[in-house]
């Protein structure tokens, strides 16, 4: 019981005690990454600010702590929750300094006044982002993904043991999403602080996360590590994805494949027929491949984007089925590209494939 | 350590500056304000008379009864309303509210002089607590108005345009009961009612100082949430503030301040938005613990400045003071539409 840091217990959250999520149930230990997935509009904020306080609870109870959320007041919360929020704030001439130095409002005087020690703690947190050089400039005339960078230095200044981040990473580009997953990762990991976030990138959060949360509105639909909750099907039906795949070993998410009669036949392997096969998808040329051992990096792509692929098993030489099936494809398609396709003594047989291709005169080379 | 420690000694003397400009301006037109007048009296004479209280009767009682309630008035009601606008843009997170903007002064002006004439027409003079207590309920009932309409229009714009509206209703409803009350009443409502720093007793300034005294104290002492709110709402109660409670006390507050300041000299225009804006500029931040008294200094040089321009511009006709402070409020008002359009 003591070793979860927030319970939700029949938690119902929703707008002016209008329910649009009932029943969370959900139990979160110290110093994990919980991030809530979804669609647009499942009410991931929702209950983000429920938890925050935001949002008068619908039904049900929060803990934080062991401690009835209720029952704790704002300045108590404030020392142990610090927040990230969607919401647009346009400060008057603020700097940014300013504004991460309002994290030590919970520990200052009645006045406010920073101590040498708030000082410090504001230097550290803004050097831990990297928006040092930021300090001196205006709020207001900084780019989103600073101002994101400026805002997490906020809530670190608050020396928080659990952190709500609302859609962090939302206006960062690559690197700075990267740069902001890796300081909440070490956070936990170094501090022992809890996150609890919304995102987007489901990518990202099946890389991040210890624990994710799957809200589709109504209801919970599930919880537990990334290993669980990352199954094609169940990421497929909780985002409704009718166009395009997930690929849960990656994190990837690939176009929908081009259907339609195969018009090129690549053949490749290592990675080599990766671009090829996006080139083609992006021209929407309908297209097959092999032959594929099915442990080679090109076969996880090729069954999501080609109509057609000749596979065989791994570590085993290359059997007759497969080069029919090859020939027949060689016959069938326009063109046949060879994307410098290895060969060794397990799949020697290829160079039959591609010689019938050379005869038929179809055969383009790319490296 | 050192580059927090800069940053800090350069805003620190910024600070400072401003400080030491504002009371040297407030001291300055203190003087001049004492020492300007229809009836000439040297500044020798004046000391003598402020710090001894001897010399010509006729004098003696220029300067006490009239020149000096008068200015100390002024500096203490144009703090307070400049304060008050402070409040109310903290409030409704928008440089251009104003407690005469919102109608809250209007508000104010009416429920006094409904006040006036329904005292006046039964006893011979009304208790000044009376005046205030009903320029509280009439700011209290604008703003009630405010707030009710501030749920429905989520747009700024509009709820400045309601204000105003409201301020009209209030003023032609005030316009209504002047018409028709006694011609005794009207000499005393006209002139007030269009804003005026005269006519000022030492119990006026007594009563005035103390309750603009406590609340800017309260005010002062609500730096803290006053900077956390300035994050928005959401922040500052992760701050640990207790909105509702905040909420609560800025209305209060900035109600109170502005109705002490209708309740003696009647509706001033544009103080309230002006002053904090060119105060904040010059200071270069929006914190609370340094904007409060620097606006309440910058208020109190604007509206004795205004107030001794009101008195010499014309003399011996006196201008309505808020029409001094709308010639110079007025375009502070439009330059800061300008550059917060310009911004985007």
């Amino acid at each position: 019981m003591e070793n979860y840091i927030v319970r939700l217990r029949n938690l119902s959250v929703g707008y002016n005690g209008k329910p649009i999520i009932h029943d969370i149930n959900v139990d979160i230990t110290p110093g994990d990454i919980v991030t809530l997935i979804g669609p647009n509009g499942a009410g991931k904020s929702t209950i983000l600010k429920s938890i925050t306080r935001q949002l008068r609870l619908v039904a049900g109870d929060v803990y934080v702590q062991g401690k009835d959320l209720n029952a704790i007041s704002y300045r108590e919360l404030s020392s142990r929750l610090a927040v990230m929020l969607t919401d647009r704030i346009r400060p008057e001439l603020m700097t940014c300094w300013d504004v991460v130095a309002t994290g030590r409002f919970p520990y200052t005087g009645r006045l406010g006044l920073l101590s040498a020690e708030d000082h410090r703690i504001v230097e550290r947190s803004m050097t831990e982002v990297h928006a040092l050089e930021l300090r001196e400039q205006n709020f207001n005339e900084i780019s989103d993904g600073q101002k994101q960078r400026v805002l997490l230095a906020r809530a670190i200044c608050q020396e928080p043991e659990i952190m709500i981040l609302d859609e962090p990473t939302s206006f960062l580009d690559i690197r700075h999403k990267l740069d902001l997953l890796g300081i909440l990762r070490r956070m936990t990991r170094e501090k022992g602080i809890t996150v609890i976030m919304s995102l987007h990138e489901i990518d990202l959060a099946q890389k991040v996360s210890d624990k994710v949360l799957c809200v589709k509105g109504d209801v919970i639909a599930g919880y537990g590590t990334p290993e669980e909750v990352f199954r094609e099907q169940a990421i497929t039906a909780l985002y409704a994805i009718d166009s395009g795949s997930f690929d849960p070993l990656y994190g990837s998410v690939e176009l929908p494949r081009v259907e339609g009669e195969p018009q090129v036949f690549v053949i490749s392997n290592c990675g080599r027929g990766i671009p090829v096969y996006r080139k083609l998808q992006q021209q929407g040329i309908p297209f097959a491949a092999g032959i594929l051992y099915e442990n080679d990096l090109d076969c996880r792509l090729a069954e999501r984007l080609a109509v057609q692929v000749v596979t065989e098993e791994p570590f085993v030489p290359i059997g007759d089925e497969a080069v029919a099936r090859a020939l027949a494809l060689v016959e069938r398609c326009g063109r046949v590209i060879a994307a410098g396709p290895r060969i060794g003594p397990g799949n020697r047989r290829l160079e039959e494939v591609l010689a019938a291709a050379e005869a038929a005169g179809k055969l383009e080379r790319v490296e | 350590m050192t580059l927090s420690g800069a940053m800090t000694r350069r805003r620190r003397v910024r600070y400072t500056t401003v400080f030491c400009l504002l009371a040297a301006a407030l001291f300055f037109l203190l003087v001049l304000n004492v020492n300007t007048g229809n009836v000439h009296i040297s500044v020798g004479r004046i000391l003598g008379i402020i710090f001894t209280r001897q010399g010509d009767p006729t004098e003696v009682d220029i300067i006490w009864k009239i020149r000096l309630p008068r200015l100390l008035m002024a500096a203490i009601l144009g703090g307070a309303l400049s304060v008050s606008g402070f409040l109310l843009q903290t409030f409704f997170e928008n440089p251009i509210a104003g407690p005469f903007v919102l109608g809250i002064s209007s508000g104010a002006k009416m429920v006094v002089a409904l006040t006036m004439i329904w005292f006046l027409s039964r006893y011979a003079a009304v208790a000044s607590a009376a005046l205030i207590a009903a320029a509280f309920l009439g700011a209290l009932l604008s703003m009630g108005f405010i707030l009710l309409i501030s749920r429905r229009v989520t747009h700024m714009a509009s709820l400045l345009v309601a204000g105003i509206m409201i301020g009209y209703i209030c003023t032609a409803v005030t316009e209504f009961v002047i018409t028709f009350a006694d011609d005794a009443d009207i000499v005393n409502l006209h002139g007030w009612s269009q804003g005026s720093f005269s006519n000022m007793t030492w119990s006026n300034v007594g009563i005035a100082a103390g309750i603009v005294g406590a609340a800017l104290v309260v005010t002062f002492l609500l730096s803290k949430p006053i900077g956390a709110f300035q994050l928005g709402e959401a922040y500052a109660q992760s701050m640990g503030v207790n909105i509702r409670l905040f909420r609560g006390l800025l209305i209060l507050l900035s109600s109170l301040l502005s109705a002490t300041v209708t309740a003696f000299a009647g509706p001033i225009s544009f103080v309230g938005i002006a002053v904090p804006f060119l105060i904040k500029r010059a200071l270069n931040t929006a914190k609370p613990i340094v904007v409060i008294p620097a606006t309440f200094l910058g208020g109190a040089v604007f509206c004795t400045g205004c107030d001794l321009i009101a008195r010499i511009a014309f003399a011996p006709t006196e201008l309505n003071i808020s029409t001094v402070t709308a010639v110079f409020g007025a375009p502070v008002v439009i330059f800061m539409m300008i550059r917060s359009r310009k911004r985007g």
